[in-house]
């Protein structure tokens, strides 16, 4: 295994992969053949597919006591993601701010204002901080598991093995569609693994799935 | 200690393959409730009647206008309304056998099969080696009638197989065929259990009737026991004493709060409130009934192992018998609430598929599997789900884990004393300690808890950490195990330290499930894969040895062998020399 607990980069933002060689750029072709360490598909152009178009760097906390992110490389979000979010929240929003409007100015509520201002102010928030928790989003394909992690302030890392995968899903609204994204979700066993990985591209989505279920099907376990 | 020649073909016919009919009465239990619940409402509507027929001078102030009863009678309709009660009384009575004619079920080799409904068929079928247990539950009125009702526990809400009911003969019979054809074992080896078993049921049937006839009077035996056949039980490796278990309850948390509720209501009515006073005595009914209810569930608690596991019996009125077969726990937890410690007791809850929501009032019943014990009770009953453990990692469990941290050397990773004030009293107890086959977490110190976690079972694992948490330069680590009473996570430990015990317990999980085959615990271990296809067990053995290193479709011819060693088990025996002892059960997980 290539994941041995290590000391955090110092760096506030530090590389997807620890390796410095493998910068994003040109990383292309040593991704492909690190992946095929990780889970053995065919991957020729796997690289390509789960990393097109995706962030390239895993956001971190400042602090030097944050969960290290370790070896191995880290696979991430689509860049479409936060428009997504951000536009699902932006609507969201006006609907509130029109909702308050119509109740305090039509029907005299003036009262509205304050649950309406809470859910505004806690929504604008949402705002602020999606883009960098975007970017915190991160997973890794090892050996025998799949490695999630999410978070800024309230980090979160799980490790789920292959074989303990019950099903894969895959979900994609009419504005997932239109950017192109998917969102996958483990189903294991137990209810709290929780691991839903957001905003993926279609292509990269489908063939996460792809390959999770051929994993899993040379793995499989009892419950 | 096998004898090939004593080898018989133990399958009941029950299980033969073949669909077959529940027991005759199963309308009767099945519809007693509803019967019972609308002679019920007949009574309380046709109660003044009745005083009125009784008692003519009392009723006569109350008359009613539009009688149903009234009218029939002014009309001399008489006739007719007794046609009509006598037609709806076949209709129902029709349904009643109908339905028991359409209620059939089949056990096949791989799978519990039940098929019912008249007008919309229901099928359901329970996959064998997803078994996560067998109940036999015998309610008061069915015992009886010598009735028991069967549940084939699945993996999944609401995923169990019900056979009710069964004559308890035919229960048990299709008990022990389930769990066998589920075990994957060989029939040799399975006659040879059976034998042992019964030899066991003997002694332990003894002292349980003595006991019996000794606590109440004959009349009230026959009402425990039951009507049923004495049934081969192995004696119980735990007795708990009435008196403990009375006393274990009553010293329950529920009852700090019952007192502090008594005592504020009283202060209150004294200081000026005289009516909540009468709030008494709703509460100190619902707690009466909540002790009889926990008290009556527990009596005549026993545990012992079998041959498929380990067999669970409790309950006063309604008595549940449960089979858990070898790796079907997911998290034990051991505790000892505050009251109990003067006592030495302990409690042991588990976490299992028992395919009901959490929600469930016998979901709770189901997690526990030791309601109160001593230490030794604890071990006892450790053992029979664990049989690894060897003596000094017993003692190593004991001191470190129920009692540590003791000493110097605590080989737990434990919060550290910068973060002492997340923990202010536990934080030298608070800890994870990570074994070759198992995750434990202890916890509390004034609410003592060691949860045991088996690798083979772990779902996935997590690693958290908020702002405080970081601040403080700690972490914490959740496994994820099946949902139950038992939480498998633990705050708080120094950071690298949280890191280390969540990769390598990332490892050792994969690793454990891996070498795993409690799925068919009594197969033949990978080695049995040159034997010929005929042999049903070692077919299923090699079926999981394969599915673990060949791709798709060799994994897939080997389950299709499996599909067809189920009809040929009977070659099986001569062609597979019996082996073995019976009571290496579970032993994988050493």
């Amino acid at each position: 295994m290539t994941n041995t607990p290590d000391r955090p980069n110092p760096d506030t933002v530090s590389r997807t992969a620890t390796d410095p060689a493998d910068a994003a750029g040109e990383g292309v072709s040593t991704r492909s053949a690190r992946s095929t360490t990780g889970v053995g598909a065919d991957a020729a152009g796997e690289g390509v597919v789960l990393d097109g178009g995706t962030y390239d760097r895993i956001l971190e906390p400042r602090s030097e006591n944050r969960l290290p992110l370790g070896d191995g490389l880290w696979h991430q979000l689509s860049r479409n993601y936060v428009w997504v979010r951000l536009i699902s929240t932006v609507a969201f929003l006006v609907l509130v701010i029109a909702a308050a409007l119509v109740a305090s100015l039509v029907l005299r509520l003036g009262w509205v204002w304050i649950p309406a201002g809470l859910v505004v102010v806690s929504t604008i928030w949402t705002l602020v901080i999606l883009p960098r928790q975007a970017r915190a989003y991160g997973y890794q394909l090892r050996e025998d598991d799949l490695v999630f992690r999410r978070g800024i302030l309230w980090q979160r890392m799980v490790a789920v093995p292959y074989g303990r995968m019950q099903l894969v899903d895959i979900t994609h609204g009419p504005l997932d569609r239109l950017f192109n994204i998917a969102q996958l979700k483990l189903v294991t066993a137990a209810a709290t693994t929780g691991v839903t990985i957001p905003g993926l591209t279609q292509a990269a989505a489908e063939r996460l799935r792809d390959t999770l279920i051929a994993v899993a099907e040379t793995r499989r376990t009892g419950l | 200690m096998t004898n090939p020649a004593a080898v018989a073909d133990v399958r009941s016919p029950l299980s033969d393959g073949e669909w077959h009919r529940l027991h005759p009465l199963t309308p009767v239990l099945r519809g007693g409730l509803f019967l019972v619940v609308v002679l019920g409402i007949v009574i309380t509507n046709l109660r003044d009647r009745i005083i009125g027929w009784l008692f003519p001078a009392v009723a006569d102030w109350e008359r009613y206008e539009a009688d149903p009863v009234d009218y029939v009678v002014s009309n001399n309709l008489i006739l007719i309304a007794l046609v009509v009660v006598l037609g709806v009384l076949l209709i129902l009575l029709g349904g009643f056998w109908l339905s028991w004619r359409f209620h059939t079920f089949r056990i096949t080799g791989d799978d519990v099969e039940v098929r019912s409904g008249i007008l919309f068929r229901t099928h359901r079928r329970a996959p064998l080696d997803r078994v996560q247990g067998v109940n036999l539950t015998r309610p008061m009125v069915a015992r009886l009638l010598g009735a028991a009702k069967l549940e084939v526990v699945g993996a999944g809400l609401d995923a169990n197989v019900k056979l009710e009911y069964l004559s308890t003969a035919n229960a048990e019979a299709v008990r022990a065929d389930i769990l066998r054809l589920a075990s994957g074992r060989q029939l040799a080896r399975a006659g040879d259990a059976a034998g042992v078993a019964g030899a066991a049921g003997v002694a332990g049937a003894t002292p349980r009737g003595r006991a019996a006839v000794a606590a109440v009077s004959a009349g009230l035996t026959g009402l425990i026991d039951g009507a049923e056949q004495p049934v081969a039980e192995p004696a119980s490796v735990v007795h708990i004493p009435a008196g403990r278990l009375i006393a274990s309850r009553l010293l329950s948390g529920s009852t700090l709060w019952l007192v502090l509720l008594v005592g504020v209501i009283v202060v209150g009515s004294i200081l000026g409130t005289p009516w909540v006073l009468f709030t008494l005595v709703p509460t100190v009914i619902a707690f009466g009934a909540y002790w009889f209810r926990t008290v009556t569930r527990a009596l005549r608690y026993s545990i012992a192992p079998t041959p498929s596991g380990v067999r669970i019996t409790f309950g006063l009125f309604t008595t549940i018998t449960e089979t858990l077969p070898p790796g079907r726990v997911h998290a034990f937890e051991i505790r000892q609430p505050l009251l109990w410690r003067g006592f030495g007791w302990w409690e042991i809850k588990v976490n299992r598929l028992s395919g009901r929501s959490a929600s469930d009032a016998q979901a709770q019943q189901f997690a526990d599997v030791l309601p109160v014990g001593t230490r030794d009770d604890v071990e006892r009953v450790l053992r029979l789900f664990l049989p690894g453990i060897s003596v000094e990692q017993w003692q190593e469990l004991v001191v470190h884990g129920l009692l540590g941290p003791r000493g110097g050397a605590d080989p737990y990773v434990t919060t550290p004393r910068r973060a002492w004030w997340l923990r202010p009293l536990s934080w030298r107890r608070n800890g994870a300690l990570l074994t070759p086959d198992a995750l434990l977490l202890r916890h509390g110190l004034i609410w003592r808890s060691l949860v045991i976690l088996p690798l083979a079972r772990l779902q996935s694992i997590a690693l958290a950490q908020g702002p405080l948490d970081r601040a403080l330069r700690v972490a914490g680590v959740t496994a994820h195990i099946v949902a139950g009473q038992v939480r498998g996570s633990v705050g708080a430990l120094d950071r690298d330290n949280a890191v280390a015990v969540w990769q390598r317990t990332a490892a050792a999980v994969v690793a454990a499930a891996a070498s795993d085959r409690s799925h068919r615990w009594d197969a033949e271990p990978e080695d049995a894969g040159d034997v010929d296809a005929d042999n049903a067990a070692a077919a299923a053995a090699a079926a999981a040895a394969v599915a673990a290193v060949a791709p798709a479709d060799d994994a897939a011819n080997a389950a299709d062998a499996v599909d067809t060693a189920s009809g040929r088990e009977r070659d099986a025996v001569a062609a597979v020399p019996a082996a073995g002892v019976i009571s290496d059960d579970g032993g994988e997980r050493g």
